[in-house]
């Protein structure tokens, strides 16, 4: 037996088991084998296979959808409310409607989500109320969206008495997007350096000053990022607002925040699958515009992180 | 039985920078004692037993190998271990007299009184004007003028304002290395402390720019009294007046920093200084 052999042996100490794993490796040695610049190839080959892979269904997805629905895009079409059981006009409420639930989500969560995201990072760091919170978020996270609509049906709509409304709406869609923007707020805020942090308590500052003044101004752009990630979610979203706030066909605009609206995902599922006899055009056109505004604020998101990665300086 | 390191007095006019001070001086105070200090981080003690006088108006270094816990020393003369999780002191640290870790004491005001500099020049993000400012709009100086007053002021002391009064509203960060280390210093003696810690304020920069920085501290112990950490001894030799030498969280000696390069009564500061280990 050779040395090494002999070496492998005793890092084997049950003796059978041993002597099978070094039969293996033998084998493996001795039996049929590709050579590494051949293996480098196939590793090469299928890795940007899977990643083609990834690129294919959004290159279809956009294309199919911008080629059928550009035809539909005119100014009538997104200015005028739907007509004639929606088979004539335009998207005019449901795209105002989702704006209007946009801003109502992130004007409840951002503060909410920054806040927790502040507590977690900068108040305590450890501790079991820190654990939970974590807890709670990460499961958050991981909750059906359609179970965030029946919550929000059964607490806003039903139990406080809001009604299918703007504002049950938009808080079911906070808490939706909650864990997203407390995940990005608190990476924003541990990615300022911890110098600038010492060096402002050391100037006397107290643990508030240092933040507001110092650590979340320098964290605002990833916040920021986070924050639109969380508002294109909120603006695809239908099952949510299903119970919540979303109209079936409402052709006015909602008056206030307790007032129904329609929104983009929910029309777009209306016409597509409860309506029959609607044009084609109509429907890719609906879903043109909902995709336009999801990927224009995920790229307003990327734009400012590439902006402030290339000033950043620490 | 606590055996305390008193500084013997006076200080002879050693050290190159003290030939320029005035003769006359009244005598030596004590500004900062310490007192059976104790520091733990979680179950690891830093320090143990520490018990020290600090006397005002000098330069007090500390030397040491790395992990010996000069630094860790140095940040609880301003509780700046105190953001650090589980980290606890026992002992007295006394600054002019008051207990800094009694109950009730106001960590800010701490601060205020004793300044820092770090090992890393760390100035924030913002113009070279509100990275002075900053230390002031924080106290509730709101006066233009006046902070405009201190801004320039500070700057002077700290040797840099004929680099940088043309350009007061540049980004801090487009300062060197050595500049932003100034700005750091000059930063700190906004907030007129009266102690000035400095954490191996030189240990990141080129020669050029630590000799910048030496001038500078000897200049500011006429009005600051300056504990500075280094691992580089000839810097401690050149800049001090006091030296204390820790090893394993000890205080091994303290010492006139003369006697501590030529005379020291330990075996182990000799082997140290001599560069037998460390």
């Amino acid at each position: 037996m050779s040395e090494i052999a002999k070496r492998r042996e005793f890092c084997h100490p049950i003796g059978a088991s041993g002597e099978v794993l070094n039969e293996i490796c033998e084998a493996g040695s001795s039996g049929f084998r590709l050579s590494p610049r051949v293996t480098e190839k196939i590793a090469f080959f299928l890795l940007s296979l899977a990643s083609l892979t990834i690129l294919l269904p959004i290159l279809v997805v956009v294309g199919v959808v911008v080629v059928k629905g550009l035809p539909a895009l005119t100014w009538e079409f997104l200015t005028q409310a739907p007509r004639m059981g929606m088979k004539e006009g335009g998207i005019f409420p449901a795209l105002v409607g989702t704006i209007y639930l946009v801003m109502g989500t992130i004007v409840i969560a951002l503060p909410l989500g920054v806040m927790t995201a502040i507590y977690l990072t900068e108040y305590s760091w450890q501790g079991r109320l820190n654990r939970w919170i974590r807890l709670a978020i990460f499961n958050l996270g991981g909750v059906p969206s359609v179970v965030y609509g029946l919550f929000g049906l059964g607490l806003f709509v039903i139990f406080l008495r809001m009604g299918a409304s703007l504002l049950a709406g938009s808080l079911t869609l906070a808490i939706m997007i909650l864990p997203l923007i407390v995940t990005a707020s608190e990476e924003a805020l541990t990615a300022v350096p911890q110098s600038f942090r010492e060096a402002s308590l050391a100037l006397g500052a107290t643990r508030w000053q240092t933040t507001w003044r110092i650590v979340l101004p320098n964290a605002l752009p990833g916040i920021l990022t986070g924050a639109i990630l969380g508002i294109s979610r909120a603006a695809g979203e239908t099952a949510p607002i299903l119970f919540t706030v979303a109209a079936f066909y409402l052709p006015r605009l909602p008056r206030s925040i307790f007032d129904q609206a329609m929104a983009l995902p929910y029309h777009l599922y209306v016409i597509s699958t409860q309506i029959p006899g609607i044009s084609l055009d109509k429907k890719a056109g609906t879903a043109l515009v909902l995709l336009g505004l999801v990927l224009t604020m995920n790229l307003a998101a990327i734009m400012i992180r590439y902006r402030f990665r290339r000033r950043k300086r620490w | 039985m606590v055996t305390v390191n008193t500084p013997p007095l006076p200080a002879r006019a050693t050290a190159a920078g003290l030939s320029n001070q005035i003769m006359t001086r009244e005598p030596q105070q004590i500004k900062i004692q310490i007192r059976d200090l104790n520091f733990y981080y979680g179950p690891v003690q830093a320090l143990r037993g520490i018990s020290l006088d600090i006397l005002a108006h000098q330069v007090t270094a500390f030397i040491g190998p790395s992990g010996c816990g000069k630094s860790t020393f140095l940040r609880t003369l301003n509780r700046m271990n105190d953001i650090v999780p589980g980290a606890r002191a026992e002992g007295k640290v006394l600054i002019d007299g008051v207990d800094i870790y009694q109950e009730g004491i106001d960590v800010i005001q701490v601060r205020r009184k004793v300044g820092m500099v770090f090992q890393k020049s760390n100035p924030f993000p913002f113009s070279i004007y509100q990275n002075i400012a900053y230390g002031l709009k924080v106290s509730g100086m709101r006066d233009r003028a006046k902070i405009d007053e201190l801004v320039e002021k500070s700057l002077k002391d700290a040797a840099l304002w004929d680099e940088v009064k043309d350009r007061l509203h540049c980004n801090a960060l487009e300062l060197s290395g050595g500049q932003q280390q100034r700005l750091c210093i000059a930063r700190a003696l906004a907030i007129r402390p009266e102690i000035l810690l400095m954490d191996e304020p030189a240990s990141a920069l080129d020669p050029i720019s630590t000799a910048k920085i030496e001038e500078l501290m000897d200049r500011l112990r006429e009005r600051y009294t300056i504990v500075v950490v280094t691992h580089n001894m000839q810097q401690a030799a050149r800049i001090s007046d006091y030296t204390g030498f820790f090893l394993l969280g000890e205080l091994v000696e303290f010492d006139r920093t003369e006697r501590i390069f030529t005379n020291p009564s330990d075996k182990r500061t000799e082997d140290y200084v001599t560069g037998r280990f460390g």
